[in-house]
């Protein structure tokens, strides 16, 4: 018999994320396809009344100080001891900034295979196939998956999200020991200071990437926004640059922005990026590369210089008006 | 202070990216290489912290199609030295990179221990591992990622280190060192160095290379098929000059009450 299918239940300042659920729907389709049951496993300290929102057949839970916030030393621990313990054949694990650290440390802590950047995981005959993104979505890869156990860090929209079950799963406590002498500790949060425009808030989005070139191109995009009474957000390398603050950064790091008007200038579409743009209402997309992955998730796009195309919308919006 | 740089070459993006004939591999002739942009940004922190606490930042890479031009812009930018892998023509996976590394790192002289090993979070083919928290396992150090920011305690015994989550929260956690850190992006974008400097560095400074011990340890993954991405929906592109095609987008706007 097979090893169950276990799903990382991932929660971050007492919510599971909704990665979480959509890795239970794909954790429950596979569980099907491979005639075996599927386990939420969820690693925290008081956080044991998250389980009733997990549709699985049962949540493992690890309950211990060391792990009431992300701490990647203890939480590896506590999933090498669980899975040497109980054997499961998969772990699907989401791919979000809580759970990154622990995908890059388990597999070589048991020395198993980690298939990573994965957007879907099918079966079929007995076997699993999955597929990964690569370079920045430009290529996708089919990778058998090896034999069990393996883990599998898997992007959002694989699947729809799981609704909460009707009868909680049952919890089983696992006691599992953790070194007490943690080299990784926990002090506190900082959250960003209030003050700058929030882009989750605003209609209009105009959207900076990669292909601004320079910082004061952005104000190409400024007078665009001003223009459609909305307001400028960016990717992230934008953001490393230092052009614009953390606070307008749009994708996996930053906000997640349902606009009615998301335009992406210069921005190639990384998985990470649209991650975070993907339910605006009309996506509109101008990038000199007819091939950026970008293309695939807007509902228009240009293939063209955005440096000359935004001044030039900002043009025609204001002939319309006047 | 001394810290480790581990740099590694990925393709370039903005390029078209072709299949190889087998079907299952990216075309390496066709890519043009280009620095893992996380990568670059671990220098920076290393470089940053150099700036503030002394000490030496050393750059490791594999040998791979134009990486002496970045180990030598490293060493323009303010590292110490640079250290080239040479491990054969095969293209390494991550989880093959590391444990190479693993292996080599404790062999080369005056090398380890380092107070910091650094290198990106995550780079763009981390398809079967990640670099850095593959090769803390390894050496058993620990391990934090999706760093943002690095302040090291003055007797050197521990750092305070700065991790990003969502929406521009950050937590704030100590890591006892040695430690291994995956860096998202250095408290200040990578700094900027003249090419004639990096010339001039290229007549001055030198590479030192250091041959790997025969690979024992395989990918574990097998890949059966390399492709385009079947786009699941594909924008309706427009065509025209940039007036053009911004009086047509004005239009569409416009239809929808939002401009």
């Amino acid at each position: 018999m097979a090893g169950n299918i276990w799903v990382l239940a991932e929660h971050w300042r007492g919510r599971v994320s909704d990665l979480t659920l959509e890795l239970l729907t794909l954790g429950r389709e596979l569980a099907g396809g491979l005639g075996t049951g599927l386990e939420a496993v969820l690693l925290g300290h008081g956080a044991k009344g998250l389980a009733a929102g997990l549709a699985a057949d049962g949540v493992l839970s690890v309950d211990h100080a060391s792990l009431a916030e992300p701490n990647p030393e203890a939480s590896c621990a506590a999933l090498a001891a669980l899975i040497a313990q109980r054997k499961p054949q998969l772990l699907l694990v989401p791919l979000s900034n809580v759970a990154a650290d622990l995908l890059g440390l388990l597999p070589p802590r048991l020395k198993i295979p980690l298939v990573n950047f994965c957007r879907d995981v099918r079966a079929a005959d007995g076997r699993l196939e999955a597929r990964c993104v690569l370079y920045g979505g430009k290529l996708e890869a089919t990778v058998v998956v090896p034999g069990a156990p393996v883990v599998i860090g898997v992007l959002p929209g694989s699947r729809p999200a799981s609704a909460a079950p009707a009868a909680a799963p049952p919890v089983t406590d696992v006691a599992v020991e953790l070194p007490g002498d943690l080299k990784v500790r926990f002090e506190q949060y900082i959250d960003p200071e209030p003050g700058d425009v929030d882009v989750t808030q605003k209609d209009v989005l105009i959207s900076v990437g990669r292909g601004i070139q320079t910082q004061d191109n952005i104000a190409l995009a400024e007078e665009l926004a001003a223009a459609l009474g909305g307001a400028v957000s960016a990717s992230r390398p934008v953001i490393d640059q230092g052009w614009l603050p953390l606070t307008r950064q749009v994708g996996k790091s930053g906000a997640t922005v349902k606009p009615k008007l998301y335009l992406a200038a210069g921005i190639s579409g990384a998985p990470e990026h649209v991650e975070g743009m993907k339910g605006a209402a009309l996506i509109v997309a101008v990038n000199t590369d007819p091939q950026a992955p970008i293309f695939s998730v807007a509902h228009y796009g240009y293939a063209g210089d955005a440096l000359e195309f935004l001044p030039a919308l900002t043009a025609a919006v204001k002939a319309r008006k006047a | 202070m001394n810290t480790l740089v581990l740099m590694k070459m990925v393709p370039d993006t903005v390029e078209e990216l072709e299949i190889a004939p087998d079907g299952k591999s990216l075309d390496v002739e066709a890519v043009r290489p280009i620095v893992s942009e996380r990568d670059d940004h671990a220098l920076e922190q290393a470089l940053l912290l150099k700036d503030k606490h002394g000490g030496t930042v050393t750059v490791v890479a594999l040998e791979s199609r134009d990486v002496d031009e970045v180990l030598f812009t490293a060493l323009a930018k303010g590292a110490d030295r640079a250290v080239k892998v040479a491990a054969g023509d095969a293209m390494l996976t991550a989880a093959e990179t590391a444990a190479l590394l693993a292996k080599v790192l404790p062999a080369v002289p005056n090398l380890l221990p380092a107070q910091l090993i650094v290198s990106g979070c995550q780079a763009i083919d981390d398809l079967d591992g990640v670099v850095a928290p593959s090769l803390a396992e390894r050496l058993q150090l620990p391990y934090l990622g999706i760093v943002t920011g690095v302040e090291v305690a003055a007797d050197g015994g521990r750092a305070t280190v700065y991790k990003e989550y969502a929406g521009g929260t950050r937590g704030r956690y100590v890591v006892c060192l040695p430690a291994v850190l995956g860096v998202q992006a250095a408290e200040k974008p990578p700094r900027y160095v003249p090419v004639a400097k990096v010339r001039a560095t290229m007549k001055a400074k030198t590479i030192e290379c250091v041959e790997a011990p025969a690979r024992d340890e395989a990918s574990l993954l097998e890949i059966a098929a390399m492709t385009k991405p079947q786009a699941a929906g594909r924008a309706e592109m427009l065509e025209g000059s940039p007036e053009e095609v911004a009086s047509k987008v004005a239009e569409i706007l416009s239809s929808r009450g939002l401009a």
